[in-house]
């Protein structure tokens, strides 16, 4: 009888990184189900096309870097950073948005650095951020959701808004913005800011037909499908509680403290926690395992460093969301973080001023 | 002697260019490079500046005590900078008003004060002034790149606004190559020019290793060669 030697750990869950990756996909799922319905059918044809540019550029980069392609391609790394990115920008963004987004994350920020595994950035959040800086016009036009628009968009409708930018009967975006009240509308955290800006005290600023149930009409439910979807990654073991935990318990605590100073300029702590892109960037962006701090302890500072930068940005920064630079900024620190957090390895004493 | 100047060049324009590879001068390079017209009109600045340091260093290299050879140094290329900034302020003022800060912040460029030291304190006039002469236009090749590289991606236009350097008939050299309906903002940002910047150095080092492989599989036919015909 021979043993087999095999380095730790010798105990590990039996998932491939292909099968991880599916897991995370499947778990979006809901969330893909909710916002397409809540903002209409330009989510799929974004989907659509993320994946495709995400694919076709994953397969040019490995073909110029003489590597196989196929079983590259079938870890579904590049599936993952296209879902992401795809359910980040607004529905009806034009097409060459994602198309240069996508292509952005797979080339420059995951194949250039060595491929997956190796990227410091997490590419989607790179990419959304590249976005952002470069369109910020075009990548802050959310749609109001579905049921405060004026005209509905149909499947083909969908198509052709992304690709020319109006309705295929010729609605322009412009028009196709405007709620059931004639006015123009924006996410329902650039709202609140804008209104803080105007003056308004944030239960003014509830009053608005975006504001029905206290977070936006849909927001809450996206951010509750994207609050499930993670809870299957934890039931899965795909992702650990430690960052989703850490991220949206320093953000409450953060925003707590503040809205109990004062609650007619500050977002109570269930505003951030189900606004934006809150639970999506929780369960399923910081917790990307290349780009995330990989100790135990570490990834409780990763989580918190996270959440109070959110804070931060929402309350004073100059961008409606924050949970890309954030997790840009986290995903900096993380060499240090895990540096710092080093475990004592079994059966060594604890090294004196460092537990 | 010709073969020295050869050296030279080459130095200066590829194997050790002050932008690609001692990677000096980094904050006009990346600051200024947003049109193809900024990067010329510092590019220009630059190379003047540097031929006149290295000329005058190089001239007055017998007599500078070694102790206090920097100061000395910066004083000289501070009075060819104040010269260059004086000339572009009466002859090319906007591109004057355009560069800004980036045209007295030449004093501190490293690669000229590292010409100083590394070549015309040491060598005669004329190789120092040929020198400055090829460091100068490699710095301002990587600029020309990377300021068309940015300008192309960013408005889609090479040349625009180039009337602000060369006078009203430049306004000729101005292309559209793409109509773009919207900026690419980043490409004009600095985040544009680091990531152009890479790239550039990314490409200059794959030119360098294919060449080694090709020198590599030609060196090893050769010995394969001589072992026989030895055994």
């Amino acid at each position: 009888m021979s043993f087999r030697i095999a380095s730790s750990p010798h105990q590990h869950n039996q998932k491939t990184t292909s099968q991880l990756m599916l897991w995370v996909v499947i778990a979006a799922l809901p969330a893909i189900a909710v916002q397409s319905y809540l903002f209409g059918y330009g989510v799929l044809v974004q989907l659509l096309l993320a994946i495709v540019t995400a694919w076709a550029s994953e397969a040019l980069v490995l073909m110029l870097r003489d590597k196989t392609i196929l079983p590259r391609l079938k870890d579904h790394s590049a599936l993952v950073t296209a879902v992401l990115l795809a359910v980040s920008i607004p529905a009806y963004a034009p097409w060459w948005l994602v198309v240069i987004g996508t292509a952005f994350a797979i080339i420059m920020v995951k194949q250039l650095y060595g491929g997956l595994g190796f990227n410091l950035f997490n590419p989607a959040m790179a990419a959304y951020v590249l976005l952002l800086i470069a369109f910020p016009v075009q990548m802050t036009q959310w749609l109001p959701p579905t049921a405060l628009q004026q005209h509905a968009l149909g499947p083909l409708d969908a198509v052709c808004a992304v690709m020319s930018q109006a309705s295929c009967q010729g609605i322009s975006l412009e028009q196709l913005r405007q709620g059931v009240d004639g006015m123009t509308m924006a996410t329902p955290l650039d709202t609140a800011r804008t209104d803080l800006m105007m003056g308004l005290t944030l239960p003014e600023s509830y009053e608005k037909p975006l504001f029905q149930g206290g977070v936006g009409v849909g927001w809450f439910w996206l951010n509750l499908a994207w609050l499930a979807g993670g809870l299957l990654l934890l039931q899965q073991g795909v992702i650990q509680w430690r960052i989703p935990v850490s991220v949206l318990g320093s953000l409450a605590l953060c925003s707590l403290i503040a809205w109990s100073v004062n609650p007619d300029t500050n977002f109570s702590p269930l505003f951030q926690l189900f606004s934006g892109a809150s639970m999506l960037a929780a369960f399923f962006i910081a917790t990307d395992p290349v780009s995330a701090s990989t100790t135990a302890r570490g990834r409780i500072y990763y989580g918190v460093l996270i959440g109070v930068l959110v804070f931060v940005i929402r309350s004073f920064g100059g961008y409606p969301d924050a949970f890309a630079f954030a997790v840009l900024l986290a995903n900096m620190a993380v060499p240090l973080i895990d540096y710092y957090t080093r475990p004592r390895t079994y059966g060594h004493k604890a090294v004196k001023g460092r537990q | 002697m010709s073969q020295n100047y050869k050296e030279l060049a080459t130095q200066g324009l590829w194997s050790n260019n002050p932008g690609l590879v001692q990677l000096l001068g980094l904050c006009p390079l990346l600051a200024v490079t947003n049109t193809v017209t900024n990067a010329l009109g510092l590019g220009i600045a630059t190379l003047l500046v540097l031929l006149g340091s290295n000329l005058v260093v190089s001239a007055i290299r017998n007599w500078v005590p070694r102790e206090i050879r920097i100061p000395i140094f910066v004083l000289v290329i501070a009075s060819f900078v104040t010269a260059v900034q004086l000339l572009m302020n009466a002859f090319t003022y906007e591109l004057y008003l355009a560069l800004g800060i980036f045209i007295p912040l030449i004093v501190t460029n490293c690669a000229i004060i590292g010409r100083a030291e590394a070549f015309a304190s040491k060598n005669p006039m004329l190789p120092s002034a040929f020198d400055a002469l090829m460091m100068g236009l490699g710095f301002a090749a990587v600029l020309l790149a990377l300021g068309a590289m940015r300008e192309l991606l960013g408005q889609g236009t090479l040349f625009d606004g180039a009337d602000a350097l060369l006078g009203p008939w430049a306004q000729a050299l101005r292309v559209e190559v793409l109509a773009l309906d919207h900026y690419f903002l980043l490409a004009l940002l600095p985040p544009g020019a680091f990531i152009g910047m890479g790239l550039l150095i990314a490409g200059k080092n794959a030119i360098d290793q294919r060449k080694q492989r090709k020198q590599q599989v030609k060196t090893a036919i050769t010995r394969a060669r001589v072992t026989g015909t030895i055994v």
